[in-house]
């Protein structure tokens, strides 16, 4: 890990990667988004609008995964001093909420048209928002800092607690009692049908790409910043 | 009723806002290392 530690190094390696990244995002995403649109058959029960569900899932996967970057980015800084950490933790943090967002209004549009409510404080939808609400409170905490490359010590260990909403999100379905359905893809396979499930495999890979190609700009863009700073600051000390 | 206006409504909004972060963080990106560059030639 302390190979990557060096943000020069960081950057030969970010710069190159960024374009493929988001060439390879819309590819997937373009394609994912016309098979999920036009080729796949409506479900038997849902109807057409299963096919919600190639943008909802992977904002779902984005926004729990998402935090867990800025948990291990916020371990990784808290144990390690890797100067990279706070950098990464804050390029995450408004991605990881955008997609949060998206995964709530998808939801909540798919169930208007499943369930007859647009909303129901249940236990997979209230710990999402919650989870957009920690997504918030760590934007917040993260910008109240002057400085940039990292995030103050109370920023981090929030990132790290914050986490313990994800296990959470992941089991409510079967903890309580959910109008959401139970978990639907699992390590040991899908209940969905193969000819509606394949699509999402694009979609999900597409926008998992088009997370970390933003992610990088962003990064990106802090480093460059920070070096102007410093030179500033250089400048007028000489 | 249809359902299609909901499921079009889901996609819009999500391309539009994956479109808006993208070329935020593209435009940010470009500008701040462009700023670098200036200032590294000074």
């Amino acid at each position: 890990m302390h190979a990557f530690a060096n943000p020069t190094r960081f950057l030969s390696i970010a710069r190159p990667l960024t374009p493929w990244l988001l060439g390879l995002a819309v590819a997937l995403i373009g394609y994912g988004f016309y098979a999920g649109l036009l080729i796949t058959p409506p479900d038997y029960l849902q109807g057409e609008s299963v096919r919600i569900m190639y943008v909802h899932v992977p904002a779902a996967w984005l926004g729990m995964g998402g935090w867990m970057g800025i948990a291990i980015a916020s371990l990784t800084q808290l144990v390690w001093r890797h100067p990279l950490a706070g950098v990464a933790a804050r390029a995450i943090a408004v991605p990881g909420a955008y997609f949060t967002a998206i995964c709530l209004i998808s939801g909540s549009i798919w169930g208007s048209r499943t369930w007859g409510t647009w909303w129901q404080w249940d236990g997979r939808m209230t710990s999402m928002l919650v989870l957009l609400f920690l997504y918030f409170g760590y934007i917040a905490l993260s910008n109240a800092s002057d400085e940039k490359t990292s995030v103050s010590r109370a920023t981090a260990i929030f990132g790290l607690v914050g986490a313990v909403n994800v296990p959470i999100i992941n089991r409510s379905v079967v903890w309580w009692n959910s109008l959401h359905q139970g978990p639907s893809i699992t390590v040991k396979g899908s209940t969905i049908s193969a000819e509606i499930l394949w699509p999402l495999a694009f979609t999900t890979l597409g926008f998992s790409l088009l997370f970390a190609a933003i992610v990088l700009m962003r990064m990106r863009a802090v480093l460059a910043s920070a070096k102007v700073e410093a030179r500033l600051r250089r400048l007028a000390a000489a | 009723m249809s359902h299609w206006p909901y499921i079009l409504a889901a996609y819009a909004i999500t391309v539009a806002g994956a479109a808006g972060l993208t070329l935020h963080g593209w435009w940010a990106m470009r500008k701040a290392e462009a700023d670098a560059e200036a200032i590294r030639r000074k």
